[in-house]
């Protein structure tokens, strides 16, 4: 057992963090917010009217890609950097530390992957260099309204018509779908096999004669989610990937991905020393509530669950690392990781009492720019999407334990 | 980074849990409940000849060498068993702060016959006061030479019962100060007192205790930090090992224990709470091995501090849900004295007050965060 990084480790850590210090924009140094957020803010300088936005989003691209570190777990030949999982871990940790961007999106996680698994060359050589240059972002099309958890269950409907697909129905959480050119579905192609076995896997333009998108405005005002219609929406049939029928197969792909989910735990332990800092200064003081006293103990548990978290996060990384498959300890890691981040911006937004219910960001009655009243709000759905912390607890005892499936 | 066990290391568990399910059964474990000593000398003495009570001692005393993250594991496999006795008394007790601040005439007094099986320590540290901080220790120590003297009373002295000596904390003028005190000695009295986990803690009255100054004069608390911190650290290796059992223990009655025509693992209700005690178990493990390793690799004081804080905390609440699943899940049969699942529910709160609950640590760890 061994927490530290071997010389080769340290080497390549010593690398990524070099790289990041030079090539990394002034735009995306804040180091404040989480990695994900700005994720999102990339995708959304990418299309943004401003074109210094824009420039910046695409320096920040060429930078990472001139090393194939867009897609560092791709294999070489595919334009990726065929980063071993402890490689990708180390490169992963260093780009959450600093908070920046990681331009890749769904077709670097997951379209690309099923591409290099089960794509023909055509479809590869189409679509790969595109996610590679950032010139083609990627949504998914796999919840329905009525398949959520029981994503089997999906019923938008394809029905060949020659070299096409016509495709009738409804996506929904289409999550930054809005910010996408490109949408990979899990669509009915034979209705009468069961369930699992009726399903294919397309992919379409999402600008497509038919295809129309809502924004799902959430809770917190945002813009993340998209309702997606289909009306005849024609694709051709060569869009699909892998044999029909076999599309739930072809979507459950996982290539040889790093799996630890390290960036949490890094940006909840980023923002427990942000507070700690900002109760440091005047502003800080002004805001701590009287009877905070009554919060730190509740603080300190947090900090643990964080490092409990951690670990989890090491452990998958080092069962990866000998070669051997995540089995229900990606499941503890997902529904773990999730409940801490809820209880962890509970926490944090109890520390300022009334002042934690302002929500506008540029208030100056905002403690922090209001971030943790927003993580409070913002973190309600990741207990739910990507597998319910039910699922996954299912999942654990069903897969994990050996215990009979009800 | 890995967070696998060594081949060595392997090798130690694996033969440790064959080793323990032949010789410490269910039946011994709930024989030494009943028993005067709380242990079995012939046990003791093969534990020996497996070389664990002399695992971190070095192989010029007659040890193993072996390092801290190593007896973690082996600890580990203990807390599996639910081991009676004088184990960890003798090692985290006696020849941890033997080898952190003995002398050589007194490592080489000591540590072979610790190696070798022929004594028992324990520490006595806490008193009436129950704190765990310097200021609980207030027995009077009395420093002439090389010799101490210790008048007043210990309290939850693990196995002084059976131990030949203590390591003995005091107060002299100059700050906490520690010796080597023999049991078998007028001034020595020890009352058992009856415990949640029917082990044996108990009541030391010092009237006089005379012993060997064990470091230096008023240099006792400093001495004592690595000492209370693999303590620390051996209580949760040992409630991993215990809440682990006590998980699989539980995992396997609801794959066999059918009501409404099925087994109950198959509902939600029980599968949910045994994804959360497996959560809990290796949450802990990893927290304790953190600790372990920070300890035995030498990481930087501040780090290996709150990493034990962090372990202790953690372990004492999550292990203590663990058990509390254990019962639930069980049903009747789970609260019987002839059921096995309650001698896991019980040793778990002994481990979870010992050296400080989940409180007294997230305290330090709130502290040391600046909070």
């Amino acid at each position: 057992m061994d927490w530290s990084d071997s010389p080769e480790q340290a080497n390549f850590r010593k690398e990524v963090r070099a790289f990041i210090q030079k090539e990394l924009p002034e735009r995306y140094r804040s180091g404040e917010d989480s990695g994900e957020e700005l994720s999102g803010g990339w995708q959304a300088d990418r299309k943004s009217e401003d074109p210094t936005k824009r420039d910046v989003a695409m320096a920040w691209a060429d930078s990472l890609a001139k090393r194939g570190w867009i897609a560092p777990a791709w294999p070489k030949e595919y334009g990726g950097a065929g980063l071993t999982t402890i490689e990708q871990f180390i490169y992963n940790q260093e780009m959450a530390e600093a908070a920046a961007p990681m331009p890749g999106g769904m077709g670097v996680s997951m379209l690309g992957p099923t591409l290099i698994v089960h794509g023909t060359d055509e479809q590869k050589a189409e679509h790969l260099p595109k996610i590679l240059s950032g010139e083609v972002a990627w949504a998914q099309g796999y919840s329905e309204p009525g398949a959520g958890s029981d994503l089997a269950s999906l019923q938008t409907r394809a029905v060949r018509d020659g070299d096409e697909y016509v495709i009738n129905g409804q996506k929904i959480w289409t999550s930054g779908g809005h910010l996408a050119d490109w949408l990979f579905a899990l669509v009915r192609t034979d209705a009468e096999a069961p369930k699992h076995r009726g399903i294919s896997f397309v992919m379409m333009d999402i600008k497509s004669q038919g295809l129309s998108l809502r924004p799902l405005i959430n809770m917190g005002w945002k813009h993340h989610f998209n309702e997606t219609f289909f009306e005849d929406v024609r694709i051709p049939v060569k869009n699909r990937i892998g044999e029909e029928n076999r599309g739930w197969y072809v979507g459950m792909t996982l290539l040889d991905f790093e799996r630890s989910g390290i960036a949490g735990a890094i940006s909840y332990k980023r923002g427990q020393g942000q507070i700690k800092k900002f109760l440091n200064t005047d502003e800080g003081k002004s805001f701590k509530r009287v009877d905070a006293n009554m919060v730190r103990l509740e603080l300190a548990d947090r900090a643990i669950e964080t490092e409990v978290l951690f670990n989890f996060a090491f452990r998958i990384v080092s069962i990866q690392n000998r070669g051997m498959v995540p089995n229900y300890e990606a499941s503890v890691n997902k529904m773990f990781g999730s409940e801490v981040h809820q209880r962890l911006a509970r926490s944090e937004t109890k520390l300022w009492g009334l002042y934690g219910n302002v929500w506008d960001p540029k208030s100056k009655y905002a403690p922090m720019g209001a971030q943790h009243v927003q993580d409070y709000v913002g973190s309600v759905p990741h207990t739910i999407f990507s597998g319910s912390s039910e699922i996954q607890r299912n999942v654990i005892a069903t897969r994990g334990l050996g215990l009979p499936r009800g | 980074m890995d967070l696998g066990l060594t081949e060595t290391q392997e090798l130690l568990k694996n033969a440790a849990r064959e080793f323990l399910e032949n010789e410490c059964p269910e039946q011994h474990v709930r024989d030494m409940e009943e028993d005067e000593k709380g242990y079995s000398p012939v046990l003791w003495q093969q534990m020996a000849e497996q070389g664990w009570q002399g695992l971190l001692i070095p192989e010029a005393h007659g040890g193993a060498g072996f390092d801290f993250l190593d007896l973690s594991v082996l600890l580990e496999e203990f807390g599996r068993a639910l081991v009676p006795g004088p184990f960890m008394s003798t090692v985290l007790g006696g020849a941890v702060p033997l080898m952190e601040i003995g002398s050589d005439a007194q490592q080489a007094e000591f540590l072979p016959k610790i190696a070798s099986g022929d004594l028992i320590f324990t520490l006595a540290l806490t008193e009436p006061s129950a704190r765990f901080d310097e200021s609980g220790v207030q027995a009077k120590a009395t420093v002439s030479g090389n010799e101490v003297t210790f008048d007043g009373t210990k309290l939850f002295v693990s196995d002084a019962n059976v131990a030949d000596y203590m390591i003995v904390a005091g107060r002299s003028a100059k700050g906490v100060t520690l010796g080597i005190v023999a049991t078998q000695q007028a001034g020595v009295t020890i009352n058992q007192l009856q415990t949640i986990a029917r082990d044996k803690q108990c009541e030391v009255v010092l009237k006089g205790a005379k012993g060997q100054l064990l470091g230096t004069d008023g240099g006792g608390w400093a001495a004592l930090q690595p000492v209370l911190q693999k303590y620390t650290v051996a209580e949760c290796a040992y409630m991993v090992g215990l809440s682990q059992m006590d998980f699989e223990i539980a995992v396997d009655y609801a794959k066999e224990r059918v009501q409404f025509g099925r087994p109950i693992g198959s509902f939600q209700a029980i599968q949910h709470k045994c994804a959360d005690m497996v959560t809990d178990v290796d949450g802990s493990r990893f927290i304790m091995y953190k600790a372990a390793w920070a300890i035995s690799s030498g990481q930087p004081a501040a780090d290996t501090q709150i990493a034990v804080n962090m372990a202790k905390a953690w372990c004492s609440e999550a292990t203590r849900r663990v058990v509390a699943h254990g019962q639930q899940i069980h049903g009747g049969i789970g609260f019987t004295k002839d059921y096995k699942i309650q001698l896991f529910f019980r040793r778990q709160k002994r481990a979870e007050l010992a050296f400080g609950d989940s409180d007294f640590h997230r305290e330090a760890v709130a502290q040391q965060l600046g909070l």
